[in-house]
């Protein structure tokens, strides 16, 4: 337990140190963007001390790790507010998303994965094999705006893009979002189930005289189940990444709009403090997921 | 195994040959061409806003996406399985830090680590190239550690080992052919996610950068026009999807026919 909690705080220290490096040896110079081109070389010189970037690399990073333990991400280059207020503002949208997604996920793959184990190799089967080829070949970008040529432009029934119309306008980017991972979730239930149907301990179920349906839910169920969680606590993570691509299909003010504002202004340490905080929050998720399967299934982790 | 994933991939690099060989022009502005829907006025996929031909945008988009997809699949594979195959193989310390690396490059989830890359580095293809290599190196090199991992200890190296051959002999005539088959079908896995990050740091506007014409940019462009000319949206679109489907097909033709789960638990 306790090698596991290092194990992960060396991989947010690794992450950090990533994140900061990519920023120390970027080509531009965020000077540039702050004082423009044209700017003396005084004025930046002075610039440069006063940001503390004249001192050597290893000074800066611990600079910048002293500065994440009081969660401060820097200044904005140029919205002169801290990285970490601009993160926070954006944040709650991004979760609203995240979690509509995952509930996306959760709603499509558990019944289709169970439809297609128990009716394995016929209809229903086919079409949950047809969904989870089609859902893993339609990146975000081109799902989204076909499900807004279909349901806003065609049938008009939910809003384009943007979050002022409340709950609806959640629909299409939670839909965006959550259609691949729930294409990959329903085959790892598909493929968990199918292996558990045929353990000789559900023979034993039936033969004690449980029927079909209580030896399904009471037995079958909970134990295909288990990687399927380790899964999904892969995904709530991952859908913080793929929302990124989703948020800028929509208009979504959450943080990964905000990223992809601040790439295109080279607003240099507030992308660093966004690509942060999202891979520390999927990092951070990884470990839960993986402390609570352990919780429920002693087996899980023996051996390593 | 299916003709059709060939047949599409095939296809893919006819038309990303003709893109590059063909004097085509998809810059080309036409006016009489403008939002032009495909099989009319003579052009076969239609105009785009500035009248651009959107078929020979097509195939320089392909011919993009099929460049960076080879060349990012070709630069993690060796990368990955150079660094997997040395954790495996020495073990110790190297195994240790190879292995942390490895998980916090694991730890920026989808595209971010390439959005990341891309942001820091500028717009463009040479550099598309290097964020999807930094981005996909990763999963060669952690199954190349486990296979060499469960393939040490088998008797022809063991034997190759008291022979007293060196190690970088022995990884690359004893190890690296037993590889090879569980490698190419983790290629193909990843010529699929490399032609759909190629895509989406494009669309983005972290790719290639306008008039130049990718799927990505091409989407990206059309979602504006959605009411006036789908197509725009729908042509790029569904060759992606084409392209993806077919790639991933192949790597499940090519992991059945090649045996790989089983052959790699002996």
């Amino acid at each position: 337990m306790l090698s596991r909690l290092l194990d992960t705080l060396l991989v947010l220290l690794g992450v950090v140190s990533l994140v900061f490096l990519l920023a120390a040896v970027v080509p531009g110079d965020p000077v540039d963007v702050m004082l423009g081109e044209q700017s003396s070389a005084a004025d930046r010189e002075a610039l440069r001390a006063a940001m503390g970037l004249d001192q050597p690399l290893a000074v800066r990073w611990a600079d910048y790790l002293g500065g994440l333990l009081h969660a401060d991400l820097g200044q904005s280059l140029l919205r002169e507010r801290p990285v970490s207020t601009l993160i926070a503002e954006r944040l709650p949208a991004t979760l609203a998303l995240a979690l509509a997604a995952f509930a996306v996920v959760m709603v499509i793959a558990l019944p289709l994965g169970l439809l297609a184990a128990l009716h394995r190799g016929r209809w229903p089967d086919r079409l949950a094999g047809l969904f989870a080829l089609l859902g893993q070949a339609i990146p975000n970008f081109w799902l989204g705006p076909l499900l807004v040529l279909g349901f806003s432009v065609g049938l008009g029934w939910l809003p384009v893009s943007g979050r002022e119309d409340g709950p609806a306008s959640l629909v299409l980017p939670a839909l965006t979002l959550g259609t691949s991972m729930a294409a990959l979730a329903m085959r790892m239930l598909r493929a968990s189930l199918l292996e558990v149907l045929e353990q000789e301990w559900m023979r034993t179920a039936r033969a004690k005289g449980l029927s079909a349906r209580q030896a399904l839910w009471r037995h079958a169920l909970p134990n295909a189940l288990l990687p399927v969680v380790t899964l999904l606590g892969l995904q709530l993570g991952g859908l913080l990444g793929g929302a990124v691509v989703t948020e800028v299909v929509f208009a979504w003010p959450g943080i990964g709009s905000l990223l992809i504002e601040a790439i295109h202004q080279r607003d240099y340490p507030l992308i660093q403090g966004v690509v942060l905080v999202i891979a520390v929050s999927y990092v951070l998720l990884n470990a839960l997921t993986d402390g609570l399967v352990r919780a429920v299934d002693p087996r899980a982790g023996q051996g390593t | 195994m299916n003709r059709l994933p060939a047949l599409i991939l095939g296809g893919w690099a006819l038309l990303a040959l003709g893109g590059w060989i063909l004097p085509l022009t998809p810059d080309a502005i036409g006016l009489e061409r403008l939002f032009a829907t495909p099989l009319s006025k003579g052009y076969l996929l239609g105009g785009d806003e500035l009248g651009r031909s959107v078929a020979e945008r097509l195939a320089a988009g392909g011919g993009i996406s099929l460049l960076v997809a080879v060349l990012s699949v070709a630069f993690s594979a060796v990368l990955g399985t150079i660094i997997g195959m040395l954790a495996g193989y020495l073990g110790g310390w190297t195994d240790r830090v190879i292995s942390r690396l490895i998980e916090v490059f694991l730890a920026f989830p989808g595209l971010l680590l390439a959005i990341a890359l891309a942001a820091f580095l500028g717009p463009g293809i040479d550099n598309v190239v290097i964020a999807l290599s930094a981005m996909g190196w990763v999963g060669y090199a952690r199954l190349s550690r486990n296979q060499v991992l469960s393939l040490r200890h088998r008797e022809h190296v063991l034997a190759a080992v008291a022979l007293g051959r060196a190690p970088p002999a022995i990884m690359a005539y004893h190890l690296l052919p037993l590889l090879l088959a569980p490698l190419l079908v983790e290629a193909s896995f990843g010529l699929a996610s490399a032609v759909v990050a190629e895509a989406g740091l494009s669309f983005l506007g972290l790719g290639v950068q306008p008039p130049q014409a990718s799927w990505g940019s091409m989407i990206r462009e059309g979602v504006r026009y959605l009411l006036v000319a789908p197509h725009l949206v729908l042509v790029p679109g569904i060759a992606l999807s084409l392209v993806v489907l077919a790639a991933n097909t192949l790597g499940d033709g090519l992991r059945d026919r090649l045996d790989v789960t089983s052959r790699s638990r002996p």
